[in-house]
Parts: C-alpha cells; structure tokens; sequence
C-alpha cells in the first residue's frame, strides 16, 4: 500500500524533488526551495489536502534549517494512511521562505509558530505575528540550537558553578 | 474599580475610550465599530483570550491569542533524556495523559523497532479509552459552565471521577499517569479492576440517557446550539481540524480507523460521523464516541482476563531486569522502571507517529542523532490544531453565540500551548 504511494510521488514529483525516501512512518520529499510551491500544488492536486505539521529542525552544524510540511488527507481514505513531508532546505542566516498557507490553510498558525520560534520567514503570510510567545521572548527564537536553555539547579552548588551563563546572583 | 465602569451606555462612550467589564475589555474603535477583549481568565476554560471585533453585537472578526500557557517542550524535551520526556510532555493534557504521550513512545519504539507484547497493547488501549471518556466528560462540563447550564457542569464531573478512580488504580496516578513506557507498560490491573470497569461502563450508558434528556435534547440548548458555529466540509478539511469537531462536519477520519495503532485493528467499534457541522453535532458526536470507547473497554476486558499472567513488557529489555524487578512484578504486577532507560541510546533516525487522542488527532516528530537525548521532538496536539476554527468559524455570529461556539469546540489552552 505505502510502496505503491512512494513509487506514485516519485514519479509525479520526478522534475522537481532531489530524493524520495520512506523513514519510520513517513515519506520524506526532499525539494529546492524555489521548487516548495509547485510541488505543494502537485501534493494537494493528488489529494494531500491538509498540513498536519510545520516541522522545523535547525541543523546548526551544516548551517541551514530544514523546513518540512508533513501533509496527508482527509478526503481520500487511500491517502488518509500515508505520511509525506515535503522538506526544503534554507540557509540559516537568511531564513526567507514562500508562504505554503494558500496551498493549504491548515498551515497558518503553524507557520506563525515557527516564525516566532525560529525566526523563519514566510513570504506572503496573511498574518505574520507571534502566536504561542510575547513578543520580547520570540525575538530570542527559543527552538534554534543556539539558544541554550538555563536551568536553575536543584541544589545551591550547582546554581553558583555556572555564573558565567546567567545565573541568578542573588545569593552570591 | 466603580470609576472605571461608567456601565455600557453608548450616548457618553468617545470613540477611542476603552471600558472594563468583569473578565473584558472593550474599546470603541469607531461609532459602530467596538473591540472586545474576552480573558485570558474567563469563567470557562481560561488562559486564553479572544479578541473579538463587533459591528453591534455582530462579530465581524476574532483573534485567538492563546500561548498564555505555553511551556516549551519542544525546547525542554531536547535537554533530556527519553524516557523522561514522557513525564513532561504529558503535562499539556493531564486528564487525557496516556494519548498524548502513546505515539511519542510509539516513535520511540518505531526507532528501537521493538513492538511490545499483546497484554500491554490492550492495556494501553484500555488507559486510552478511560481517558478518552474522562475527556469527553471534562469537555461536556466546561460547555455546560459556558452555558450557564449548571447541572451538566455538576454531573459529567461527577461520573468522570468513576473513570479517573478506574485509572487510579490501575495506574496509581489519577492524572498524569506516565503509563506507557518504552516495549510495554508500568503495571498489570490489580485484582477486581475489571468487574467494576464492567459496572462503570454499565451506570455511563445509563448515564449517556439522562445526558440527552436534561442537555442534548433541552429545547433551550437546542435553540443555542442548532445551527450556530457551522462548519462545513469542506472548511473542516481545509483548515485541517481534528478529533470530533471533524467528523461532526462529515468528515470520517479517526486515526484508529485510519491507521489503526497498538490492537485498535481487533476491536470492534464503530466512528461516529455527524453531517451537520453545527455545535449541536460537535456535542453528539462526543456522546456517541463514549459509548463506541464504552463498548472497546468491554472487549478489552475480555481478552485482558484471558490472557492473565501473560508479559507486559518487551523480553529485550525484560531479560536486563535485575532479579529484584521480576520479584516485584511476581508479587504486584508493577514494572519498576528500568535501569535500560535511564541512558537509553536510539538509533540515528527519524519517525513520525500518531494517534487519537480525547480532542483529535496527536501527531509526534522524533529525530535521534543517536546521543541519549533526542535530536528534535516536534509535537503538535490537537487544541492546536482547532485553534485556527476561533478565527474562521466565529465571524458572522452574534456575540452572545461565542459561548455556546467555544464551549462546542472543546478547545483545551493547556494542549494547544504545550
């Protein structure tokens, strides 16, 4: 069932995807940027009529951010079983992408999430703005790699070992 | 604050001056034009706010702007190891707690490609299915506050302690169970468990009745709910909704049907699909979806009687338990939690599981890099996934109708702020 869909996304996406691979639930879809949109009307002319993911991953180390679209459908039952994520890779210092939301709507709040918590930029999104974090917190894009957490320790020491990355001074 | 509620009248009101009411905030932005800020605290679910556009009393546009929960676990679950993500990802719907965190172990294991024994699928399924109802529930008496209807806020609360009590002693935790746990589950069901399951699912059906007599089928509820807050089909898919308000506009998609997950394929039951759309719709098809998980929990606990004493966890990690563990399993059916876990290592890879949890659909992303904390963990819950019908569903409607429409949603801030 899953191998006739992968044979089926290969060969419509043939002109535009770079790879078509199955991992562990899902088909990853590989495209360049300038070639999102296109492929996204191709998805959604076979069926993948909704987005069920706008999942980012910084890949700090190769310098880009990888921005997928894991899509299925609700109006085919053929499809509804299939996960395919439509993945493109941008640079991590320009982060610009087209907005997928007039392909599908399902993705507004979502690409509003990982603009605020990324700092990815969706040309031509209807409402571009924070959604989950004030506006002061999302400028800091908390998901990206280096954006380093800081927990409070749960004894004295180890909140006094690290004054170096913020800690809080006022026990000295 | 008397100086700063000079009451509604509008001959005194300027344009651009802004009034407080309890719980809102209003401003008059043009002659006819006022903006409403409903909460975030509100006497239904709370944290969350709405602001609402009015032309009169005519919504002419909304703004969810929710977040005033959000946690960052996506953030947090990057800093810690496996198994104890389980814990904190939980957190976003304690009262539906083995649904939300199922495919995130369902993930886990897709990347260890393990598959626990059969015992402990069903008694997933089982905790599924408790939670499930205990949702419904919860949801039906925050619509019931919203309104103003107080004995279903009094009754649905009172018969989800008969399930939140089944899950205590099955799990020991009323909430927030951390009930699955990598290749099975944490315990066996205690002695007697199953035959009160039976009278529970006994008195709810009963129960369902009494719903439809004083709630569903009120004339007054009928009158707030019949047509209001519609969703068509063609909407629903669009906007790529979830859970029961999908399938109340038509739409039948239920990831246990759809892509059945742990023994949802060996079960009998039926998915419940309204055509209507309405918040009349959105309410049966919770009523019908109890008594279709009433029904699974019957089947369940057939075959759990059968096969007693069979494992519930998966031999690779059951033959690392230390001698003391098999004891304690022996004497209380309890899975102590395994030292395997504590420094748990996955392979490289990348998964992607669902499931249906109380609200729709729970999706998980999980990328291993293969240290002992994960790469990536994308969640993205159900009320999240329903945050966006606030902003295109609501427009259109009279302003005394946004209760009856956001308590018909079943939005829960906690789930959709993770």
């Amino acid at each position: 069932m899953e191998g006739g869909v992968l044979e089926r996304l290969k060969e419509e996406l043939k002109d535009l995807a770079k790879s078509v691979e199955e991992h562990k639930g899902f088909i990853l879809v590989l495209v360049d940027p300038e070639n999102m949109r296109e492929s996204a009307l191709r998805l959604r002319s076979i069926g993948f009529d909704h987005v069920k993911s706008v999942t980012v991953v910084d890949r700090i180390k190769e310098g880009i951010f990888e921005v997928g679209y894991h899509v299925s459908s609700y109006s085919n039952e053929d499809l509804a079983k299939v996960i395919v994520e439509l993945a493109t890779h941008i640079p991590r210092d320009n982060p610009r992408i087209r907005t997928l939301t007039d392909v599908w709507p399902s993705a507004e709040f979502q690409e509003r999430e990982a603009y605020e918590q990324f700092g990815v930029i969706f040309e031509g999104h209807p409402d571009l703005r924070p959604i989950l974090l004030a506006p002061t917190v999302a400028e800091l894009h908390p998901l990206r790699k280096d954006f380093k957490v800081v927990e409070e320790g749960i004894y004295k020491e180890s909140a006094k070992a690290k004054p170096a990355s913020g800690g809080d001074k006022v026990g000295k | 604050m008397p100086s700063e509620t000079p009451g509604l009248r509008l001959s005194s009101w300027e344009v651009g001056e802004t009034r407080r009411l309890p719980g809102m905030e209003i401003k008059r932005l043009e002659k006819e034009l006022f903006e409403v800020y409903i909460g975030p605290q509100h006497p239904g679910s709370g944290h969350m706010r709405i602001i609402v556009r009015l032309d009169g009393d005519v919504i002419v546009e909304a703004d969810p702007d929710i977040g005033y929960v959000h946690r960052t676990m996506e953030k947090l679950a990057e800093g810690r190891s496996y198994v104890k993500i389980i814990p904190l990802i939980e957190r976003m719907a304690i009262l539906d707690a083995c649904n939300v965190t199922l495919p995130y172990v369902e993930a886990v294991e897709k990347l260890l490609d393990i598959e626990p024994p059969e015992r402990a699928k069903y008694l997933r399924v089982l905790l599924c299915e408790i939670n499930r109802i205990g949702s419904h529930l919860y949801g039906f008496g925050i619509f019931g506050v919203f309104l103003g209807h107080s004995t279903m806020y009094m009754w649905p609360f009172g018969d989800r302690e008969v399930f939140v009590e089944l899950a205590e002693r099955l799990t020991g935790a009323r909430l927030t169970h951390t009930y699955p746990i990598f290749g099975g589950v944490r315990r066996d069901v205690p002695e007697g468990l199953l035959d009160d399951l039976r009278k529970a699912t006994r008195y709810m059906r009963r129960r369902l009745e009494d719903y439809r007599k004083i709630f569903l089928d009120n004339p007054v509820i009928r009158r707030r709910l019949e047509g209001v807050g519609v969703v068509s089909k063609n909407m629903a898919i669009d906007l790529g909704l979830v859970g029961p308000n999908l399938r109340a506009s038509g739409v039948r998609y239920d990831v246990r049907a759809v892509e059945p997950y742990e023994v949802y394929d060996e079960l009998e039951f039926e998915i419940p699909v309204f055509e209507e759309g309405d918040a009349l719709a959105r309410a049966w098809v919770r009523v019908e979806e109890i008594k279709q998980s009433l029904r699974i929990l019957e089947q369940v606990a057939d075959k759990l009687e059968k096969t007693k004493g069979e494992p519930i966890m998966h031999e690779k990690f059951w033959a690392k338990a230390p001698p003391l563990f098999k004891k304690i399993f022996e004497k209380e059916g309890r899975v102590k939690l395994m030292p395997v876990f504590a420094m748990l290592r996955l392979p490289k890879g990348r998964a992607f599981a669902r499931a249906e949890a109380g609200r729709g659909e729970i999706v998980y992303y999980v990328e291993s890099d293969g240290s002992p904390q994960p790469y990536r963990v994308r969640v993205v819950s159900p009320s999240f996934r329903n945050a966006i019908m606030f902003k295109y569903v609501v427009p259109g409607h009279r302003l005394a109708d946004l209760p009856a429409i956001y308590g018909s949603f079943d939005y829960f801030p906690p789930e959709a702020d993770r």
